[in-house]
């Protein structure tokens, strides 16, 4: 009680908040608050991750209590299996092909609602609507429409356009396609929505002074817009990339990986190699390519970003 | 440039355009899913006899209130663990300026970059062991863990920016610490509580691959592994497939239209967190 009695004074002279700032005068908020989260945090990710680490090094199969420790064995298999190293590419590949064309999407999306439209309200309620459909659902509904027989055939075949339909999923040089394609319509929504947070925080005023100093559209996005969407898009940026490189549930339910690997992605090699081959050593080895990957990417977007972002402001 | 020109005719023009195209597949679900199984024609040809009969085919073979049921059940549960550890979690964190605080967060920030392939299959040997493969309370227990560095992120990120003397007062009149958060500080939380509610239930509803693992072959499941091993068991009957699709769909649209100011703000809000 006496520590409150004392901050009270210390109030009474109204010091500034800069100067309190690291009193020790003041109750301090316990350690105890953080540890339910450490558990749990600690269960789930920290245990089973470090784990996954050592698991790595070794031919476990998932069951056996016994397995030994084989080095680099795992990695060195790796270089050696196609299915492997394409799994690698094609996960980069749609990560970098996701945050392209989501991102640039829903940045011309934001745009365009951002205007005086009368539709544009309901437009930013349903373009943004497929973000939130189950990604699973999601790519059934595509797996159909990009059938030989579906939806997407069918319109090209009735605008007269015949001859470009394709067995989109089927082809091993399109399927990766339109394993993104599918990606973009879901999340060019939920990109556009975070771009137009960022849209409607840049004043009029300075849009209006610009244009009056005589600034065309495209002057007037670059020199005004640009710079203060940046926090956007470091968001956005982040976001896709991150959940294109774990991507698992589009490629699963729209081609299971195939035609033979052409769409398998990490994520997807990792559940079938553990799952259906029992080879959890070499499936978590997997694991840990995908975890640098992630991690590199995500810590060099993040500097590079807000060094970006700092020039911007 | 406020005024509504020929230009921003042709703009609404493109942009509803734009928007037909994003609907373009919805049509295609609807259509088929209310479409009789003889009816083979086009798939963008308007169904003339339209039946509901799909429908409750659909939710009688597919088992899919049970599954409805069980992911209320599994997001409910642990939004509500999520929320609660990672607020409590975040006030220390934000408050305390001391080396064990700053290392606490960093520990937890490390949350962020693991990807849980690297957990997921340890895991199942843990989740094994206890026997808690195959129940709704693996996925609680994952989730709750899981989604703890995201959520803490946006509390801590919420909290430093909201002004302390607040807490101070109630300290001043007596409250105990875990009063003060209670009563003065969790209120305060609210709209960053929007946004890790809306973020996190989307998640925990829509995830796929966690469920696959913890809960395959057993007769709980949640609703995209429901309609995962629906599509499966009737690979070819697309007008009974998009009936379960439609349905599963239904709920997350329902809350949407009603909620869709909130949730958008939600998504946005990590602008500002």
């Amino acid at each position: 009680m006496t520590v409150a009695i004392k901050d009270r004074h210390a109030d009474v002279g109204a010091a500034p908040p800069s100067r309190r700032r690291g009193g020790t005068s003041r109750r301090a908020v316990p350690w105890w608050f953080t540890v339910p989260a450490l558990l749990l945090f600690a269960f789930v990710v920290l245990v089973p991750s470090a784990r996954g680490v050592y698991y790595a090094f070794t031919d476990w199969d998932g069951l056996s209590p016994d397995f030994s420790w084989i080095g680099f064995g795992n990695f060195a298999d790796m270089v050696d299996d196609p299915a492997a190293t394409q799994a690698i590419w094609h996960t980069l590949v749609i990560a970098v092909a996701i945050t392209v064309l989501q991102n640039g999407l829903g940045l011309l999306l934001a745009l365009g609602v951002n205007t005086i439209i009368k539709s544009r309200n309901v437009l930013r309620v349903f373009l943004f609507a497929p973000a939130l459909v189950t990604p699973i659902v999601s790519a059934y509904l595509w797996r159909n429409i990009l059938g030989p027989d579906g939806a997407v055939n069918s319109l090209l075949g009735t605008v007269g356009l015949g001859s470009w339909r394709q067995d989109w999923l089927g082809d091993p040089d399109l399927a990766l396609w339109s394993v993104v394609g599918v990606i973009v319509w879901q999340y060019a929504g939920y990109s556009m929505v975070i771009f137009l947070a960022g849209l409607q925080a840049v004043p009029r005023e300075i849009h209006e002074a610009a244009a009056i100093d005589g600034a065309g559209a495209v002057r007037r996005f670059w020199s005004v817009t640009r710079p203060l969407l940046a926090p956007a898009f470091t968001i956005n940026l982040m976001l896709s990339i991150i959940g294109g490189l774990k991507l698992f549930d589009q490629v699963y339910a729209l081609t299971g990986g195939g035609p033979g690997h052409a769409t398998d992605t990490l994520s997807t090699l990792i559940y079938k190699d553990a799952f259906t081959l029992g080879e959890f050593g070499y499936s978590i080895a997997l694991a840990l390519v995908l975890t640098v990957i992630v991690s590199v990417a995500s810590t060099g977007q993040y500097l590079g970003l807000s060094r970006a972002e700092r020039a911007a402001s | 440039m406020n005024r509504y020109r020929a230009r921003t005719l042709t703009l609404e023009l493109v942009m509803i355009a734009a928007g037909l195209v994003f609907a373009f597949p919805v049509y295609v679900l609807v259509n088929l899913a209310i479409r009789q199984p003889s009816d083979t024609s086009s798939p963008i040809a308007p169904t003339t006899s339209p039946t509901f009969g799909n429908f409750t085919q659909a939710w009688q073979q597919g088992a899919l209130g049970g599954a409805l049921a069980n992911s209320v059940l599994v997001t409910v549960g642990s939004v509500v663990v999520i929320l609660a550890v990672s607020a409590l979690a975040a006030y220390p964190l934000a408050r305390v300026a001391a080396r064990w605080s700053r290392w606490t967060f960093l520990l937890i920030m490390l949350g962020l970059v693991l990807p849980f392939q690297l957990a997921a299959l340890p895991l199942y040997q843990t989740m094994r062991d206890l026997g808690l493969l195959g129940t709704p309370w693996a996925l609680i227990l994952f989730y709750s863990g899981l989604q703890v560095p995201f959520t803490t992120f946006l509390y801590v990120g919420f909290l430093r920016a909201v002004p302390r003397e607040f807490e101070d007062a109630a300290l001043i009149d007596g409250c105990t610490t875990l009063q003060g958060f209670r009563y003065v500080v969790l209120p305060m939380l609210k709209p960053v509580t929007v946004t890790a509610l809306v973020l996190n239930a989307v998640a925990v509803w829509n995830d796929f691959f966690t469920p696959l693992l913890y809960l395959s072959g057993g007769a709980q499941q949640t609703l995209p592994v429901a309609i995962a091993g629906f599509v499966g068991q009737y690979v070819a009957d697309w007008n009974l497939i998009f009936a379960a699709l439609v349905i599963s769909i239904v709920p997350i649209l329902v809350v949407y239209f009603a909620l869709q100011r909130s949730i958008i703000n939600g998504f946005a809000g990590g602008l500002k967190g």
